[in-house]
């Protein structure tokens, strides 16, 4: 295990970081928030299919057996995955990548681990492999791994999904709607996954309603069912559902790498913005009292970026499919702990250290505060992550 | 030859076999060490290493675990500070004469560098050395000096050309600590005990053979000892943390658990492991040949983490946190982060963000040489140092 990059993941940086140069600077994305701000998606179609299908970036935790790039022998992994987030935090970039590629196949995977059901799983998780279909986990983006949310849908005798879920990301780019749900079927308790088709044809069975989101770049929406056709990828017979528990924790080990990518543009963008800008007849970046807010958030972003590569080492060594260990457990539990604040932290200096600038609209500065703060509150907020290090730690809480 | 962990394993497996520390005076066993090229692997042969990657002393060190040590604690100012800049400067005599009972710890070494007058600024002192013939004069004062009272020598910068710019007029010296004219006088810290001293240097007599690197290019040779002493109090792995000294104190007082002190607690855990997290990184870097930056901040991170630690921890104890154990004027060796309780913790890890380079002064150096922001306006460029108001 390293905590740096290989060259691999280097190459594939690279690819990506001139993708988003070409297909997603500053300006477009702010021309795209100014257009979408008050309706219709901020999702970049084109921009993702580049990703996806011609990066091959949807498929890089799919293993190879079912269309992806993932392999124990030096294919893709976590670390992969974590280096392109790493390059869309950097851009704030709205496409659907941690909403399908990792928050969706995690759960298709763990539920093809189930085995019982495997064969839906495997056929989704081959189209989303093949960048052909986008998909969506529908759970709150605001859930924590920690407290994962009952299923609020039901599985009906018929075979439909019925119910409303909030607070969800990437629904309004997703063909597929990844659905926690109870089975009302039997008199037997249990939950299940189920896949909706999110096509037009399902008419006003399923709703995706965007509800205004605090992230211009990575809106939230609720979708609802009412009779919604859907296929069984998975049932268990307890009210534990591992794929949404697998699903948030290494989702939230991964947003870290986006953090990390927000963090890391912001500190760049405002050191280039303080040594051009004067006041006082000296470069803004001269004052002692600047530089040394600077150079405490270089401090972060190291520690971040140790942090965040260590949580996605440790998630590439517990592939798919099977358990996560107590040691990924805690790397994922103290990235989030650390990033999470981190990022904010970067893009509230972004703007004050831009001043009035900082301010407006027509500065990207508020791409990435609006960004970092819904991060903050995604997939456990930093205290839930301290908490979780309560055991593994053995700082046990007051009686 | 190239080393790799296995050679490095081997050599040092070898060495047991010819040398039984159980048998072996403690001594004899650090020496016969050295000449094994196992106490330090990366400096070069014949000077106590074997010119093996630095990230193999590791592997040394994991062979020989349980043998005599040279005490690191003790001589953490020769190890740290003194080797690497007279591995980088010195002459060959110079290395052959001082490595070796430097490292095994027969000599101990502190560092003349500090003035009452030259902190931070540090290349405005004025202890000066007066070339005579074959010597050097020095006379001043010097201050902050830890383990001057055991030290057999000095790592010194004095001024000798006060005509030119301040930082050009500086030579690095060894000083002999028993040289007629040197003084240590204890100084009495906020702890209440000494292991800092002043001391005086008069008319101290200095052959040029104890001179390292040029005249007048001391500044750049304490640069390297600067640059080692943040990586020697930022980056030192210990067996036992402060965080694992605070967490033992939380786990045996349950009475004393608040819901604040457990938040604040988990965050400088947090804070602690992302800590580690970064030296594994920094070292990652160092192994595969490429020094990242990421050394800079060590040192600043550390001070803050003891600092918060050590404060956490006397306000868990609550009345306990009221008392102190001792504040008898004594003269250690060594700073007793763990032995001693949590009061003496908090106030000597408040040394941490001044002593070895201020938190205000890392910072400049990071925000200029890694971040590249300006430099304040200076008022001292160009000007020769014996025109500096004072």
């Amino acid at each position: 295990m390293t905590l740096l990059y290989t060259e691999v993941e280097e190459e594939l940086r690279a690819a990506v970081r001139a993708l988003l140069a070409d297909k997603c600077s500053p300006s477009a994305l702010l021309d795209r928030a100014s257009r979408t701000a008050e309706s219709g998606t901020p999702y970049d179609a084109e921009l993702w299919k580049a990703l996806a299908r011609d990066i091959g970036v949807a498929g890089l935790l799919i293993p190879e057996e079912l269309g992806g790039t993932a392999s124990r022998e030096g294919g893709a992994s976590a670390r992969e995955a974590a280096v392109v987030l790493e390059e869309l935090g950097r851009a704030v970039a709205p496409v659907p990548f941690l909403s399908s590629a990792v928050l969706a196949t995690q759960a298709l995977l763990t539920a093809a681990g189930q085995k019982a059901r495997g064969d839906v799983a495997a056929e989704l998780l081959g189209r989303l492999a093949a960048g052909e279909t986008t998909a969506a986990l529908a759970v709150s983006f605001a859930a924590s791994p920690y407290a994962p949310p009952s299923p609020v849908a039901t599985l009906g005798e018929d075979g439909t999904v019925t119910g409303t879920v909030t607070g969800v990301i990437g629904a309004e780019a997703a063909d597929v709607l990844l659905v926690p749900v109870r089975l009302a079927r039997s008199a037997k308790q249990g939950t299940g996954l189920c896949a909706v088709e999110a096509s037009p044809a399902a008419g006003e069975a399923v709703r995706v309603t965007p509800v205004t989101s605090l992230d211009l770049t990575r809106p939230i929406a609720t979708v609802s069912f009412d009779s919604a056709a859907a296929r069984v990828v998975a049932t268990t017979d307890g009210m534990e559902a591992p794929w949404v528990w697998e699903a948030l924790v290494r989702g939230a080990g991964l947003l870290a790498s986006e953090q990390l990518g927000v963090a890391e543009w912001c500190l760049t963008t405002t050191v280039a913005y303080v040594k051009e800008r004067r006041q006082f007849a000296r470069p803004v970046g001269s004052f002692q009292a600047v530089k040394h807010r600077l150079a405490d958030l270089w401090l972060e972003v190291v520690g971040a970026r140790a942090a965040a590569r260590n949580a996605a080492a440790r998630l590439a060594e517990a592939p798919a499919g099977g358990p996560l260990g107590d040691d990924a457990a805690v790397a994922v539990a103290v990235a989030q702990a650390h990033c999470a604040a981190v990022a904010v932290h970067a893009a509230e200096e972004c703007v004050q250290l831009h001043g009035g600038i900082g301010m407006t609209w027509e500065h990207p500065a508020h791409l990435y505060l609006k960004r970092a703060k819904a991060d903050q509150i995604a997939l456990g907020t930093p205290g839930d992550h301290r908490d979780a290090l309560a055991g593994p730690a053995d700082l046990p809480a007051p009686v | 030859m190239t080393w790799d962990e296995a050679s490095v394993a081997e050599r040092a497996r070898a060495f047991l076999a010819e040398h039984d520390p159980a048998v072996m005076d403690r001594l004899e066993f650090l020496r016969a060490r050295f000449d094994a090229g196992l106490a330090w692997v990366h400096f070069p042969e014949g000077l106590g290493g074997l010119g093996a990657p630095r990230g193999l002393q590791a592997v040394a060190d994991r062979e020989l675990k349980g043998t005599p040590d040279n005490q690191p604690g003790r001589i953490g100012i020769g190890l740290g500070m003194a080797a690497p800049t007279i591995l980088a400067f010195g002459t060959e005599e110079q290395k052959r004469r001082f490595l070796r009972p430097l490292w095994t710890g027969e000599e101990v070494w502190c560092q003349l560098f500090s003035e009452p007058g030259a902190g931070s600024d540090l290349a405005t002192l004025a202890t000066r050395a007066v070339r005579e013939g074959d010597e050097w004069v020095v006379d001043g004062q010097k201050v902050w000096t830890s383990s001057a009272h055991t030290a057999r020598w000095a790592i010194l910068v004095a001024r000798t050309d006060p005509d030119v710019p301040k930082h050009r007029g500086l030579t690095y010296f060894v000083c002999d600590m028993h040289a007629p004219g040197v003084e240590v006088r204890p100084l009495r810290q906020i702890t209440g005990e000494a292991e800092f001293n002043e001391v005086f240097l008069t008319g101290v007599r200095l052959p040029d053979s104890l001179r390292l690197g040029e005249v007048g290019d001391g500044w750049r040779v304490a640069q390297t000892t600067l640059m080692n002493e943040r990586v020697a109090i930022g980056g030192t792995p210990s067996r036992r943390t402060m965080m694992g000294v605070v967490a033992e104190t939380w786990r045996s007082r349950p009475e004393l658990r608040t819901h604040d002190l457990h938040q604040r607690l988990l965050k400088l855990w947090v804070d602690s492991e992302v800590m580690r997290l970064t030296a594994v990184r920094l070292r990652e870097q160092l192994a595969a040949g490429h020094p990242g930056p990421e050394g800079s901040g060590m040192k600043l991170a550390f001070a803050r983490l003891h600092q918060e630690l050590s404060g956490l921890e006397v306000e868990l104890l609550r009345e306990d946190g009221l008392a102190y154990d001792d504040w008898t004027f004594r003269r250690p060796g060594t700073v007793d982060f763990i032995g001693r309780e949590a009061g003496y913790r908090y106030l000597r890890a408040k040394g941490n963000s001044i002593e070895g380079g201020t938190s205000e002064i890392l910072r400049n150096i990071i925000a200029e040489r890694v971040l590249g922001l300006p430099a304040e306006p200076r008022a001292d460029k160009d000007v020769a140092w014996k025109d500096l108001p004072r």
